[in-house]
């Protein structure tokens, strides 16, 4: 791992993005919808780092925020040490040079009227990095080649293609402004099993060739354990852990993380006793006092609804947001099974 | 587990249905042939346009056929009260019989299932005063237990609420309910869980199993997920292209599969156990366009192991392997002997 001096590619720090609830005759606001709470974190180049947790947890809000596709209600996000908080419009359509974004559903991300080549090269005009046609079409063909779709794909349109090959072009296009940051949201949730391990590899590639750093939000644990450096599981809004990835996976410290895990139906494994969570998420505009997960959590005590818990260090750059250090210690996470090669944890002796 | 009595509740002989478009047709399922027992929980697994779901629909007799769409086969089914009966043989006024109170069916999104000017007790009253002579009042009733049942804490809320005020996770069990309520010996579930979050696929896993223990229903599952077949079923067949590539018992789908397709599938599912510098197992190109036909083997095109002149020529017909195993390659013999 490299030094802590070392820059850091982008900085989110206390990023909140509340949306009103307005209701009545004369439309007022009634509360909010805390879909990002205090969130923060950073990505150094060439990393990636992963955002995993459920539907609604807020993970693709603080995407959006993070390439301000949305405005953030408040926090600062710095990018290469510049914040991009207050940038005009001009200076936002540079930054969009450096950081680009790609989207999970395939088929709805493509404007059907569009042939591939245009799409492929629409940021490329937007951005006014290509003269004339010949360049333009060189580039969409270098493009194509980057993410294996020959030149015969370049003047079709996007019903011709299958999923995998709609997401290459939207890769493609994410790639044309030669960006140094991805914005992966969900990129492989709408593909068959297949496709989808080629397209993780695909990433994993171009990360390697073009140096890039990736924000890969997914809600699958499982995927992400294949492509990230570090992981940061996303719960209402909040951040409940991050680390790197092999401490996320083999001895993740918050109950969040673990019921994650222990959640992925894994292949070949023993049929073993998961721990699974009782209700639902809850509504957020109304998160639980103190810690958010505790309505959840079989390990909550009374302490965990006084008082929201920070994220603690408690290893290298492994910080987690509980405060029970107590029963992680004594009881669970470290006896991992061996089966087949894979580690899972078991049921915690109680 | 109890040996399965000989006799089949579910028997599925040659099954194929072909729709019939202008240009082509297209052949969704091909002969496909299975038997489910008693209390028995079998997996359907494939890619999306494998056939798995057609397959599915077929076993409700939901295809309509006629105008376009040409059903064939035989689907042998025990009723509650021993008689047999051809699910593809009936009229509608004769399936709606059997619908629901011997073989139900849930499906992958409950939201476009549930009607949505309706309220959830209204729904699932109406489906249990179909099944059971039963006035309103004794249903609601029953809708409350059920509900409770299925780990629904407020089933009065829930019986009051219209299902888009319910998150998936509660839908899926409103959707159960239902299905439930004609207490059918056999529940084709769709995808099920595919809509839901990784924590509530879990808890409705763990629902199902527990239905499934109290009632000794018997269940064909219908996934794209390996992972979840191993923690479901006993009995899994895999789908490509509309054929059943491999049949085998879940205990030997991860160590003894032998169709190169089944194996490639589970080297590309991603694991939590490996190490990230593993590349993640690639199956190169596509799943297969119906439309068009390839000779010999489905998969040759993305076979590691495709042998020119062979593979492309012949089609493999379904070979025994074991006593409970079938494999639709031409290969496994060679592949076993170099493995």
């Amino acid at each position: 791992m490299s030094a802590p001096a070392e820059a850091q590619l982008l900085e989110v720090s206390d990023l909140r993005k509340w949306y009103d609830i307005r209701r009545g005759v004369i439309p007022r606001v009634r509360g909010h919808v805390r879909a990002a709470d205090g969130v923060s974190f950073s990505v150094r180049p060439r990393e990636v780092l992963a955002l995993a947790g459920e539907s609604g947890s807020g993970k693709s809000t603080i995407g959006r925020c993070v390439l301000r596709l949305i405005e953030p209600t408040s926090g600062e996000i710095k990018f290469a040490g510049r914040s991009i908080t207050h940038l005009n419009r001009r200076d936002l359509r540079l930054f969009r040079r450096k950081a680009q974004m790609i989207f999970q559903d395939p088929y709805g991300s493509l404007d059907p009227q569009m042939t591939i080549a245009e799409i492929v090269a629409e940021p490329l005009d937007v951005q006014g990095m290509v003269s004339g046609r010949k360049d333009r079409r060189g580039r969409v063909i270098e493009l194509l080649d980057m993410v294996a779709l020959g030149p015969e794909y370049a003047d079709r349109r996007p019903h011709e293609l299958s999923g995998g090959q709609r997401q290459r072009v939207g890769i493609a296009r994410a790639l044309s402004v030669g960006p140094e940051l991805l914005v992966a949201d969900e990129p492989v949730s709408a593909l068959d099993v297949s496709i989808q391990a080629q397209i993780v590899n695909l990433l994993e590639e171009l990360k390697q060739r073009l140096n890039l750093a990736i924000l890969f939000i997914s809600h699958d644990i499982a995927v992400v354990n294949h492509i990230s450096d570090r992981i940061a599981t996303v719960y209402l809004g909040r951040i409940m852990e991050i680390g790197p990835t092999r401490r996320i996976i083999d001895s993740p410290r918050h109950p969040y993380t673990e019921a994650l895990l222990s959640a992925v139906p894994q292949p070949g494994l023993e049929r073993r006793k998961r721990i699974v969570l009782t209700g639902d998420v809850p509504n957020p505009a109304h998160p639980p006092s103190g810690c958010v997960f505790r309505t959840r959590c079989r390990y909550a005590l009374p302490a965990c609804a006084a008082e929201r818990p920070p994220l603690r260090e408690i290893g290298k750059e492994h910080y987690t947001a509980c405060i029970r250090d107590d029963v992680f210690i004594s009881a669970t996470t470290p006896k991992l099974q061996r089966f087949d090669g894979i580690e899972t944890q078991m049921e915690p002796v109680e | 587990m109890t040996r399965p009595p000989p006799e089949p509740l579910l028997d599925v002989r040659r099954l194929s249905v072909t729709f019939m478009t202008r240009e082509r047709d297209i052949a969704a399922v091909k002969d496909v042939s299975f038997a489910l027992h008693q209390g028995e929980t079998l997996a359907i697994v494939g890619e999306s346009g494998c056939g798995k779901s057609t397959t599915g629909l077929a076993l409700m007799g939901l295809i309509d056929r006629g105008r376009g769409t040409n059903v064939t086969g035989s689907i042998d089914l025990v009723r509650k009260n021993g008689t047999r009966c051809d699910i593809l043989g009936m009229d509608d006024r004769a399936l709606r019989g059997v619908r629901g109170n011997d073989i139900a069916m849930i499906f992958q999104e409950p939201m476009s299932s549930l009607n949505p000017v309706y309220s959830i007790g209204a729904q699932v009253i109406e489906a249990l005063r179909q099944h059971q002579d039963i006035d309103t009042r004794a249903a609601g009733e029953k809708a409350r237990a059920l509900l409770a049942d299925l780990g629904i804490g407020d089933t009065n809320r829930c019986l009051e609420s219209y299902p888009h005020q319910l998150s998936g996770g509660m839908r899926q069990r409103v959707m159960i309910a239902i299905a439930l309520s004609g207490n059918p010996r056999i529940l084709v579930a769709d995808e099920p869980t595919t809509a839901l979050d990784a924590t509530i696929q879990a808890q409705i896993l763990e629902l199902l199993q527990k239905v499934q223990q109290r009632t000794g229903m018997s269940m064909i599952f219908i996934t794209h997920n390996l992972g979840v077949v191993g923690e479901i079923a006993q009995r899994a067949i895999v789908m490509y292209a509309g054929e059943v590539t491999e049949s085998l018992p879940v205990s030997a789908l991860f160590e003894h599969a032998r169709m190169p397709y089944t194996k490639a599938l589970l080297r590309s599912l991603p694991r939590l156990g490996e190490r990230k510098s593993e590349k993640l197992a690639v199956i190169p190109g596509s799943p297969p366009n119906l439309g068009n036909r390839l000779s010999g083997c489905a998969f040759h095109p993305r076979c590691e192991y495709f042998l020119k002149g062979r593979c492309d020529a012949e089609h493999p017909g379904l070979d025994r392997v074991g006593s409970d195993h079938a494999v639709r390659c031409l290969r496994w013999r060679d592949l076993e002997a170099v493995a």
